[in-house]
């Protein structure tokens, strides 16, 4: 049986401005049918890239990607048929239509019958907990319900495959907890739908996901179940140390030996800095406590946790998200 | 295949059903773009009347007011609409949809030519009752043969355009700027082409306005008939026979062109 998503060495190069940009090298994925798949990376890693070739909107430059066994470059069309996308921090749609009327106008790009279309929308309105604004235009909807709508806009159709890229970006705590059960539920339904998810938010992809690919520069650096890839970081032990001053210059870390990675938050408010660091030894700590107490640095508070899928990219990669951002933006 | 045209007509239609139902929400619109253009061509028309014209270029003026409410539907509110679906994300989305680019912009056609036809009736009312503008139809059928012949020619050079906007922004904006004002002159909205120079006449025959202006300025002002406009009818043929395949032709080879280029999606550019 074929895949639902398959890529096989997969590859996006860019102009750039001074020299050829790679968006996605020998990306070779394969998802289940059922599954849902999350691809997790900082910003620019690659992950709209990957997902815009698989909606067809962007052709790679080498390699082959299938989409309900249909080739994306070749079978656009038929690939169309079975696919949405949602994508986070946008509102698809027309203001000054009314939230029925605007998905009753995207079920017409599926070409959905005036009573099935009725019927669907009338579901997925009180599936997404809309119905009360049926009536309402777009234009006033806040943030949370645009994108609740533009989940129930990108399920109207039934697709195979469901692409969500970022989805619950810049959305509330609430809103983003009751769009991921439901797209999880959706996924496991009897229809059994296959999900993509991008996203930089490591709660989500732990909670959503039943397998993840860790994507960073174009490149797939791990792909597993996140308990898999979180088990490979028993052997390091990782510690969460919150340091007085944000000045704090860790810079040390980078050349200190058994310091596999670490991420660091900076906090304005507290004038502090938080450390996760993640180490091959334990006795390791005692010389970082030290060098911090020489920068008359004070440890305020220092606990072992539990690793994460950030841990893992950390551990892959050697620093965290932030750092990755801004060593992108100082590039 | 059936399947596919049915998909195709009723996005046409989900897509004319917007573009309706959003100027009926917002009616002021609809008042600002009878009012103004009567304004404007009431300048014209006391011009002509000023220096002693024929009362027929009162008629013309007004037919070219009419007409130039559809062209400038057709290059802002169809052929720069993909530009403003862009920003939005609804290109996006209808870029996913496995339905044909040439239908939306079908829809968007239609709506604007429902549109567009209010605000023209309404300048052709206020033409008849303010200017007095002589009106002399002898052939009724081949004046509504002339008036949908050009209709159809510049939404086809629209859907042409509109394959522009979906790859280019701010470049494709100045293009249309450069084509408004220009084809007002050319097709000689305000005055009779044949006043123009030769070789400015011979610039002008590439606009199927032109010979959509001339078609219907003889057929409803000098009561013309088919015999004396058939140049006009098959030249608006010509260019609906190539127009219309070259706007598919190239929608898909920009839609290619983004695609290769990664600019497809690209927003503020």
């Amino acid at each position: 049986m074929p895949y639902s998503v398959e890529t096989r060495d997969l590859s996006r190069t860019f102009k750039g401005q001074d020299k050829p940009v790679k968006a996605l090298e020998n990306v070779s994925i394969s998802i289940e049918e059922g599954e849902i798949f999350g691809l997790l990376g900082p910003n620019g890693a690659g992950k709209t890239t990957l997902i815009k070739i698989l909606v067809t909107l962007l052709l790679p430059t080498t390699g082959e990607a299938l989409v309900g066994g249909f080739d994306v470059v070749r079978e656009p069309q038929k690939v169309r048929k079975i696919i949405a996308l949602v994508s986070g921090g946008e509102t698809p749609g027309y203001g000054i239509l009314s939230v029925r009327e605007n998905l009753w106008f995207f079920s017409q790009l599926y070409g959905l019958s005036s009573s099935v279309a009725k019927a669907k929308i009338k579901q997925l309105m009180i599936d997404m907990g809309i119905e009360e604004y049926a009536n309402t235009r777009m234009a006033k909807l806040s943030t949370g319900y645009k994108q609740r709508l533009n989940f129930a806009r990108g399920l109207i159709s039934d697709p195979k495959v469901l692409f969500l890229d970022e989805p619950t970006l810049g959305l509330d705590v609430l809103t983003a907890k009751k769009l991921r059960s439901y797209i999880s539920e959706w996924a496991k339904r009897g229809l059994k739908g296959t999900v993509l998810l991008t996203t930089h938010y490591m709660a989500e992809a732990d909670e959503m996901c039943d397998r993840v690919a860790i994507i960073d520069r174009g490149r797939i650096l791990a792909c597993d179940r996140p308990y898999v890839l979180k088990e490979k970081l028993k052997e390091s032990k990782i510690m969460r140390l919150e340091v007085s001053s944000m000045q704090a210059d860790l810079s040390f870390l980078d050349k200190a030996a058994g310091v596999v990675g670490r991420s660091e938050t900076r906090n304005i408010q507290t004038d502090t800095t938080t450390l996760r660091i993640m180490v091959r030894d334990e006795a390791i700590l005692s010389s970082v406590m030290k060098r911090l107490e020489e920068q008359k640095l004070r440890v305020l508070s220092a606990d072992e946790v539990e690793p994460t899928l950030e841990d893992v990219y950390i551990c892959l990669v050697g620093r965290g998200f932030e750092e990755e951002a801004e060593a992108k933006t100082s590039a | 295949m059936r399947e596919q045209v049915i998909r195709d007509l009723r996005v046409a239609y989900a897509r004319l059903w917007v573009r309706i139902k959003g100027s009926n929400r917002e009616p002021e619109w609809l008042a600002a773009e009878m009012i103004i253009p009567v304004i404007t061509l009431s300048a014209y028309v006391y011009m002509y009347k000023a220096l002693g014209a024929p009362p027929q270029f009162t008629s013309f003026v007004v037919i070219g007011g009419t007409m130039i409410a559809f062209w400038v539907n057709v290059l802002w509110n169809m052929s720069a609409q993909f530009y403003w679906e862009k920003e939005t994300g609804n290109l996006e989305i209808y870029l996913v949809a496995p339905i044909s680019r040439m239908a939306i912009l079908l829809g968007m056609a239609l709506g604007g030519f429902v549109n567009t036809t209010l605000r023209a009736v309404a300048i052709v009312i206020a033409g008849i009752l303010i200017f007095q503008a002589p009106v002399m139809i002898n052939e009724p059928l081949t004046a509504l043969l002339v008036f949908l012949l050009t209709i159809v020619a510049l939404y086809a050079l629209g859907m042409l355009f509109a394959s522009l906007f979906m790859l280019y922004g701010r470049e494709a904006w100045h293009t249309a700027n450069l084509f408004q004002e220009p084809v007002y002159f050319l097709s000689g909205s305000y005055f009779p082409v044949t006043y123009l120079p030769f070789i400015i006449q011979l610039i002008a025959s590439l606009l199927p306005l032109t010979f959509g202006l001339d078609g219907i300025r003889r057929v409803a002002v000098m009561g013309e008939g088919f015999g004396s406009i058939w140049i006009d009818v098959v030249m608006l043929v010509v260019f609906i026979l190539i127009l219309l395949p070259l706007a598919k032709f190239a929608l898909n080879y920009m839609e290619n062109l983004g695609k290769k280029e990664g600019r497809l999606t690209l927003r503020w550019q």
